[in-house]
């Protein structure tokens, strides 16, 4: 069976990644397991096959033309991929695509009851190798994006930044068959974020696992993602509930424009600046949803979440994405106590002073 | 960078007006060139007040005990035992390490066959040592002082004992200090060891969790043992039985135990029947210091009620209005279960969870021992010790070599060993003491001197600063770590409005505060007030229901008094090092128990 060119959150798990990518598929499994996410759906990696192998650059379908480029000519690539960008964001994609994708944001329009929804399009990678995903773009976030025809471009421009020369050089390098490319692309419902952040069911900076640290400020998460502001942290243990609070002059802020279309960058209001964004209930919900995803998934997790503008507190926050911590993952392995033959061993084990390690018990 | 350092031995004069303050201490506490290469620190935990001659046996004898225990009898592999010095009546410490490496070897190797034995077999050692401590205290209470009547009885010479009353002065005398050094033996016996449980526990907790509070390690160990809590608990009976027996309002805030029991007594058989129960509750749960039994003028709630009763009306309010003020000790029990469990939950293999159970399992067996062994050492025994002394003091007033017995405690117990052979003598020849002469004027001398030494803010440390600090016991006894000299180090740079400890117990509040230097002060303590003191005792536990925080100068996280901070819910800071001299008594201050951090608002 063919896989279509878009599936619903709500039909794929995490065994989809092939088709919908990780973050397509991290957030169809937060659903399966019960958590409040934005609803939206995925244009599969197939939809970006039909449409590479569908579009031509002087003749040749995309694939092919890309792979018989010369990485070691510079100017050359440089022109050619341009033209491929261009291709793929001005040149109309198969005629089955375009219908799917304009179909899933209807429903979802009539979905959520806002003819003009306004979405997050965001690049859904495929693989784990987190250099390639940097090189292809596979980051690009859009916000505030409106109507079918704009949600399409975005779309295309997504599969678009896979074709940057960084992209190309890489892939051409490591020799990445063309053909194994693959990208799906997410279309979210856009939260209007009061407050928004990140946060690790385990301290980014320690590794421990009894805490869930959260990071927040005020706007939309894509100014604590990029660095655009110092965010509020908030230490929770997960035992005993104490937290460590540290509110910060948060004085950046990533905005809807006024317009309703896009993102802008200004700064805090004043008295905004020194409030915690986000309520003591608020960071208890956080907390308790990322418990729950973390037992979901049986592995320290890195999420991406929104406290809604409207809502009653509590259902107002919203993950927008989940992943598996990887940093301190790798460390874990390096830790090895282990019980001794005596619980007192442990004592001479650590008050022992210097010694052969053969005199050790 | 210039290099950071504390003020040398050598840098340190005299406090003006104080000087010859050394001839209240022995030699060997003097400080000497030498000592100014190395790292001391003021132990203001267990000596937060200048030191009477007397009381520098606190110093002298412990300190003889705990390096016998750790260098001599248990053969600790990295540390000999710790060295004190007075200077301007304070006393500094440093410990004495083991560099060599083949000499920790060896050392090591004894360690394990010995300490090996204890943790061996631990419960019936602590079973011994209750009754071996108990015994002592028996020996202490039955020691006295001979009396000097114009004849001795019949019964000397009927009895063919051939020995004059005047003996048994010094033998008794002696017998106390001997007592006292027995006690100090079998305190640290087992003390050591124990530390060495939890700090194994402790540094597995901090690596497995490095944002672990240092009060959650305390937290699921602690409370295993309620010896410490029944003075406290005893008052609860006593607040209960008064508004039983419908006294209630005899207690009031501020009003002085003396004038309530006099109350008490005009009350009839209600009275009568709850001053009986005071009278039975005083032996042995009043034997508390309310101090941590290290000084002569820290009494006993026995020897002076103030502490108890300004605990108690409280007690009776609450109590009157239908509260519950029992100590709900399965609710702790169940929380520091569930803590446990947690955490223990939390681990990755079953490699780690099996090196847990063996931890946590090694502490709670040796807690038992470090949370009780204080009711018996520092206070029942010790208030009792002190005791006996003043009462060899009341024999020197008697006699006329001093003024008044607790003059006694101004003269090094040498020579107060002296004092008493001039009686000895003076009651054998007939002829009169020469000691008023002799003493009087050395006493009068040495209180002007205590007087002037006591406005003194000692330095936290003194001499070079340490590569590392890693003697267990320091780190453990003291609260004293590698952070906490970088805090005093660092304490030079802020504005004085601001002052950083331990977070021993979360929260925040503000409030205004009182400054305790001295603990017979406790009973000027108001409701809704911040707590300032050198350092909590936990005899202090029944005021900590009336103030909103405590903060103190030294003090660990898993001292006794944070441990109580947290059950009442109350934030606390301690080992600030500097909270006695940076904030004064009317400050408003903003104590932040979840960063350790105490400020001066206004």
């Amino acid at each position: 069976m063919t896989t279509p060119s878009v599936l619903h959150f709500r039909d794929v798990g995490i065994g989809d990644v092939p088709t919908v990518g990780g973050k397509g598929a991290s957030l169809g499994e937060l659903l399966r397991a019960g958590i409040r996410v934005p609803p939206g759906f995925a244009v599969t990696t197939a939809a970006f096959r039909q449409t590479v192998e569908h579009l031509t650059v002087h003749g040749e379908p995309i694939p092919v033309r890309v792979a018989a480029l010369d990485p070691t000519d510079a100017d050359g690539l440089a022109a050619a991929t341009a033209e491929v960008r261009a291709v793929l964001e001005s040149a109309p994609p198969p005629e089955e695509v375009a219908r799917a994708v304009t179909a899933a944001y209807a429903e979802l329009c009539e979905e959520c009851g806002d003819p003009t929804l306004p979405v997050a399009v965001r690049s859904s990678a495929t693989s784990e190798d987190s250099a390639e995903a940097s090189f292809a773009g596979l980051q690009d976030t859009y916000l505030w994006v409106r109507g079918a025809e704009s949600v399409l471009e975005h779309v295309r421009r997504c599969w678009a930044s896979l074709y940057s020369v960084e992209s190309v050089t890489y892939r051409l390098r490591r020799g990445v068959p063309e053909t194994d490319l693959g990208m799906a692309v997410v279309v979210q419902r856009m939260v209007d974020a009061r407050s928004s952040g990140v946060m690790f069911t385990r301290s980014p900076l320690s590794g421990d696992k009894s805490v869930v640290a959260i990071d927040a400020s005020w706007g939309l998460g894509s100014a604590v993602v990029s660095g655009d502001v110092t965010p509020d942290s908030f230490v929770v243990s997960k035992v005993t509930g104490e937290m460590k609070r540290t509110v910060a002059a948060k004085t950046r802020w990533h905005r809807p424009d006024p317009s309703g279309y896009g993102v802008v960058e200004t700064d805090v209001p004043a008295e905004l600046q020194d409030q915690p964004s986000i309520s003591d209930d608020e960071i208890a919900e956080l907390v308790a949803v990322a418990r729950q995803v973390e037992a979901h998934y049986g592995c320290p997790q890195d999420i991406e979440w929104a406290v809604a503008e409207a809502g009653a507190s509590g259902e107002n926050v919203f993950l927008l994405q989940s992943r598996p911590e990887t940093v301190w993952a790798e460390k874990d392995r390096d830790r090895k106590a282990a019980p001794a033959a005596r619980p007192f061993d442990h004592v001479f084990n650590l008050l022992g002073g210097k010694r052969p390690e053969t005199s050790g018990s | 960078m210039p290099e950071r350092s504390f003020p040398l031995p050598s840098q340190i004069e005299a406090v003006p007006g104080a000087e010859g303050w050394e001839a209240m201490y022995p030699y060997f506490s003097r400080f000497q060139p030498e000592d100014d290469q190395r790292f001391w620190f003021y132990n203001s935990m267990h000596f937060p007040e200048v030191m009477p001659a007397f009381d520098a046996i606190t110093s002298e004898i412990p300190y003889t005990a705990i390096g016998a225990n750790t260098a001599r009898l248990f053969s600790f592999p990295t540390t000999l035992g710790i060295e004190y010095r007075i200077i301007n009546g304070r006393v500094y410490i440093t410990a004495n390490p083991v560099l060599d490496e083949a000499e920790q070897g060896k050392r090591f190797a004894h360690f394990q066959e010995r300490a090996g034995h204890y943790y061996g077999n631990w419960d019936r050692i602590y079973g011994e040592w209750q009754q071996r401590i108990e015994a002592l205290i028996a020996d202490i209470e039955a020691v006295e002082v001979p009396e000097l009547g114009d004849l001795d009885p019949l019964e000397v010479v009927t009895g063919g004992r051939g020995i004059a009353s005047n003996h048994y002065v010094r033998e008794n005398f002696h017998r106390c200090i001997d007592l006292y050094s027995k006690m100090w033996h079998h305190h640290t016996e087992l003390l050591m060891l124990g530390y060495g449980a939890y700090v194994v526990f402790f540094e597995f907790c901090k690596q497995a969790f490095p944002e672990m509070g240092d009060q959650m390690v305390a937290r699921m160990v602690a409370g295993m043992d309620v010896t410490m809590y029944r003075p406290d608990d005893e008052l609860k009976k006593l607040a209960r039985l008064a508004v039983e027996l419908d006294l209630a309002d005899l207690f009031v805030e501020g009003t002085e135990p003396a004038k309530v029991l006099s109350a008490l007594g005009e009350r009839g058989d209600a009275g009568a029947r709850w001053l009986a129960a005071l009278e039975a509750a005083k032996d042995p749960w009043f034997n508390v210091s309310v101090g941590d039994g290290f000084y002569h003028h820290h009494l006993s709630w026995a020897d002076d009620l103030t502490v108890p009763f300004a605990a108690l009306p409280r007690y009776v309010e609450q109590i009157a209005a239908g509260e519950d003020v029992t100590r709900p000790t399965e609710r702790l029990a169940e929380e520091r279960d569930r803590i446990a469990a947690e955490y223990r939950a939390l681990l990755d293999t079953e490699d780690e969870k099996g090196a847990f159970d063996q931890m946590l399992g090694l502490c709670r067996l040796v807690f038992p021992y470090i949370e009780s062994h204080k009711f018996y050492c520092e206070h029942w025994f010790t208030t009792r010790f002190f005791q006996k002394i003043r009462a060899f003091g009341t024999l020197l007033a008697e006699r006329g070599v001093l003024l008044e017995a607790d003059d006694v405690f101004h003269l090094r117990h040498v020579e107060v060993e002296d004092a008493l052979a001039d009686v000895m003598l003076a009651w054998a020849s007939g002829g009169t003491e020469l000691g008023a002469r002799h003493w009087q004027p050395i006493v009068a001398e040495r209180k002007r001197i205590l007087e002037t030494l006591s406005g003194w803010s000692p330095p936290p440390a003194l001499g070079a600063v340490p590569e590392a600090l890693n003697d267990p016991a320091v780190k453990m006894l003291w609260g004293i770590t590698q952070e906490t000299i970088e805090t005093w180090l660092g304490g030079e740079d802020d504005d004085g409005s601001t002052v950083r400890g331990y977070a021993a117990s979360p929260g925040v509040v503000e409030g205004i505060a009182r400054v305790l230097l001295n603990v017979n002060d406790i009973g000027q303590i108001r409701e809704g007030e911040v707590l300032v003191c050198p350092v909590t005792a936990p005899s202090w536990g029944p005021v900590f229901g009336k103030i909103a925080a405590a903060v103190s100068d030294i003090g660990g996280t898993m001292s006794h008094a944070a441990i109580v901070a947290r059950e009442y819910g109350m934030p606390a800071v301690v080992g600030t090092g500097v909270a006695t001299t940076r904030i004064k008594t009317g400050d408003r201050v903003r104590v932040d128990g979840d960063r350790g951090v105490v400020t001066v608002v206004g």
